[in-house]
């Protein structure tokens, strides 16, 4: 067999190990740092594969595609399978036919999420194994096992994945070709098997605990648990990316790495154990290696020196052997850069089509105000915009301040409702985007109509997944693989459903937006506005360049509250960046001198 | 013990300059030329705009990705600002090149935070280390006709401090762009290389 050596990401090295080992199928709803594991195994057009409308869909679909004798892998970032828990938890319970792996990236450090979780309690309630890579290359090599080790114990494996395993690239050595699967697509008829009444159930569970047993004793010769001797004197249990900030921080260490977190390998672990004076403990977010070492009664050391939250670092590994007394160097002298250093936060970009309707919104509810300014809702807000999970929950920094709430994927509309049925005295909002709302805002809408609530909800439709990268979805027709597919229209659904008050209009035009929206607010029934407007990123030019007429600008800094990136100051001056401006003309709807106009309208003016 | 030299690298820019497609093309060089290399980046949520950072790191064996605070051997900044954000990473003494370009953050155009003098930049850098390139890198790009061609640009005036030669950089840049946009590349790649000669402040 040849290897070849590549320079992958952790994501990509995870697609080539699922291609290499004979995956057939694969499904995924886009999440950062999940996103590229699907994109990378889409490329090959000999597997099938989908974006799913969301994680729930993924697994189950995942699940029949197993079922039916297939090599499966679901990929999802860690609070997907907070909605996929339950389907998670049903395939353990059946058990699989051909072998599934659900891949799931956690988060660490919280770089683009809406919490911090530590998603192997989720295997250990679904009583499911975990593989955790150290790098590209034993993620390439992990998945194979993965494969094996589901058809082998009847089991879906969970293979944990962080942000900086899938978001880092490291040198891979990997096969040339694909193995393909021996298993033959076909269903065979079993009652007991997969249909889980609970008489069914109750068998399955106890076989699931016998599988947690073979499991475990399979984990003790696991070739990716592994002592590397060293010292004596300190001994570190490892896995994932903490195992390379601990090789750094502690060179003369032994070490015991584990590729198969859970079931943990209790006589490998006792073993280590009674091969080393001190346990430490390294692992991201919670203790969870830990509390089981523990519970076998092995002294350890652990989240006492190690922080439980954020992302750790060979930085932090440092200070905990300082205070472990290991390491006994003092810390090098830092440089503190100063903490009045301009921030640069993520931002919608110039010529987004959400910007519009947020300073239609922030209009409204009067939040528009210039740093410095005078806060004009001294009580109660007037307006309360329930957000959602997207670019557009940048809306809420300033100059829009135009979001109020913001907590999972679909939860703006239920937030809604729940505020206007305890009699909040403001009008109601509810934004979400395309993709959010088809992956989990249609059975709160149904909710909504269910039960006459009157808000407003805002469909911000840029067809397409924006901030995970520009994905597909139902509402565009295009699949993960460029084929064309069945497009889910938004007005159809959202009527289907049974709403009367609907109305569409475009992102960049504010006094269609302002008349759409002021009627909704107005209308005291239940109403939804699509607000239309394609990504900047898919159309980068809208027309012609804008220009500030300096003779007639009075410097009243309206412009400069819709946010967008292109228009800057020189001085008290607001100037439109030329390179930056896409000429989608926001900016000079609200001007109230009609100063900003294109380039072409100046030099006319000119002229004349 | 290692018999290759370690080369920790940070690059640092706004989101949209092209940082990360720099960073996978030193990763590439380093790789044909039979370095363990490994890179990481951290660019936050936004698409466009927000602070973008890279690590590559380069010797016999690399175990984290991440470099420790006070250890970056060569901070490349594609930006002013970006630049000095995180020269507390640069080791003392190490090497500082600079983007002499200024991309001021939205507070700033709102007023409601400045943007640092020259000056400012210049004592910051200082307390850090002498061996400081300010170069001119988004007006010459925007000279070549192409001011996307920056990150190449930058890349050149990195290269005069790393082990690899231009035509392993070439295979990688090539590599990692369309074919007809090579020769404006090389073009930058070889204006970026020869500006550090000129300038040192």
């Amino acid at each position: 067999m040849i290897l070849m050596k590549k320079l992958l990401s952790g994501n990509e090295a995870l697609a080539l190990g699922a291609y290499h080992a004979g995956v057939a199928f694969a499904s995924a709803y886009p999440g950062t740092p999940s996103t590229e594991i699907m994109e990378a195994v889409a490329v090959h057009k000999d597997i099938y594969a989908e974006w799913s409308t969301n994680e729930k869909v993924a697994v189950e679909v995942a699940m029949g595609a197993c079922y039916a004798g297939a090599r499966v892998m679901v990929s999802m970032k860690q609070v997907g399978l907070n909605v996929a828990a339950d389907p998670f938890l049903a395939v353990s319970t059946t058990g699989v036919n051909g072998g599934f792996v659900l891949i799931e990236a956690d988060d660490p450090g919280i770089h683009s999420s809406q919490g911090e979780q530590d998603n192997r309690h989720f295997a250990e309630l679904a009583k499911v194994p975990i593989l955790e890579p150290m790098d590209s290359q034993s993620a390439y090599d992990l998945m194979s096992c993965a494969f094996e080790i589901s058809e082998q114990f009847d089991t879906p494996v969970m293979l944990r994945s962080t942000t900086r395993i899938s978001h880092s690239k490291s040198i891979v050595e990997a096969k040339d070709a694909r193995t393909a699967s021996t298993l033959k697509i076909g269903f065979s008829l079993n009652m007991q098997r997969w249909v889980m009444l609970p008489v069914n159930a109750r068998v399955r569970h106890v076989a699931m605990e016998e599988r947690m047993l073979k499991l475990a004793a399979y984990g003790e010769t696991f070739p990716f648990n592994k002592i590397e001797p060293g010292d004596r004197s300190l001994g570190i249990i490892a896995t994932g990316i903490s195992y390379q900030y601990a090789r750094e921080v502690f060179p003369k260490a032994s070490f015991l790495k584990l590729g198969m977190t859970y079931p943990p390998p209790e006589k490998l672990i006792r073993a280590f154990a009674a091969k080393v004076d001190r346990i430490l403990v390294v692992e991201e977010l919670d203790p969870f290696i830990e509390d089981h070492i523990k519970a076998m009664g092995i002294k350890c050391e652990g989240k006492q020196f190690i922080p439980r939250c954020g992302e750790l670092n060979t930085d932090i590994l440092e200070a905990a052997g300082r205070k472990m007394g290991i390491i006994k160097t003092p810390a090098p002298e830092k440089l503190t850069v100063p903490a009045e250093l301009a921030k640069r936060p993520p931002l919608l970009c110039p010529g987004c089509p959400h910007t519009g309707f947020f300073y239609v919104l922030a209009g409204i509810g009067q939040r528009l105000k210039l740093p410095g300014a005078k806060d004009k809702v001294p009580g109660e807000p007037n307006l309360v915009v329930a957000g959602d999970i997207g670019c557009y929950t940048l809306g809420a920094y300033p100059p829009l301040n135009a979001m109020d709430t913001n907590g999972c994927m679909g939860s703006s509309i239920g937030t809604a409702i729940g505020m206007e049925k305890v009699g909040l005295n403001a009008k109601i909002v509810a934004v979400i985007g395309d993709s959010t709302f088809l992956h989990s805002g249609i059975t709160p809408l149904v909710d909504a109509v269910y039960n006459q609530s009157k808000i407003t909800v805002i469909i911000t439709d840029n067809s397409t997944t924006a901030m995970t990268g520009h994905q597909e979805h139902p509402g565009t027709g295009i699949s993960v693989q460029g084929l064309p597919g069945g497009k889910v229209v938004l007005e159809d659904v959202v009527k289907g459903v049974g709403v009367k008050n609907l109305a569409v209009v475009d992102s960049f035009n504010i006094k269609e937006i302002r008349t759409a929206v002021k009627s909704a607010l107005d209308s005291n029934e239940l109403s939804v506005v699509i607000v239309r407007g394609a990504c900047v990123v898919h159309v980068p030019k809208h027309g012609e360049t804008q220009i500030i007429d300096t003779k007639k600008c009075n410097q009243c800094g309206i412009c400069l509250l819709v946010g967008c990136p292109a228009i800057q100051t020189t001085g008290k001056q607001p100037v439109i960046d030329a390179a930056m401006c896409t000429g989608c003309t926001v900016c000079a709807q609200v001007c109230p001198k009609q100063a900003i106009g294109p380039v072409s309208w100046l030099k006319a003016e000119a002229q004349n | 013990m290692s018999s290759k030299p370690k080369f920790d690298l940070l690059l640092t820019g706004v989101g949209g300059q092209g940082n990360i497609l720099a960073s996978d093309i030193i990763g590439e060089v380093a790789l044909t030329a039979g370095y363990d290399v490994k890179k990481t980046d951290t660019l936050g949520m936004a698409q466009r705009g927000g602070s973008v950072v890279s690590h590559v790191r380069i010797t016999e064996k690399v175990y984290s990705p991440l470099i420790q605070e006070g250890a970056v051997d060569i901070l490349l900044a594609f930006e002013k600002l970006e630049g000095i954000r995180w020269v507390n990473y640069l080791r003392p003494g190490g090497i500082a090149i600079i983007n002499d370009h200024a991309l001021p953050p939205l507070s700033v155009n709102l007023g409601a935070e400045k943007y640092p003098s020259d000056a400012e930049v210049m004592q910051l850098l200082k307390q850090r280390t002498g061996k400081i390139y300010l170069v001119p890198g988004t007006l010459k790009a925007t000279e070549l006709g192409n001011a996307r061609t920056l990150n190449i640009f930058m890349l050149g005036s990195l290269s005069v401090f790393l082990p690899f030669t231009v035509p392993d950089w070439q295979t990688a840049i090539q590599k990692h762009l369309p074919e007809k946009l090579w020769k404006l590349n090389m073009t930058a790649f070889a204006a970026g290389r020869k500006e550090i000669e000129n300038v040192h402040v």
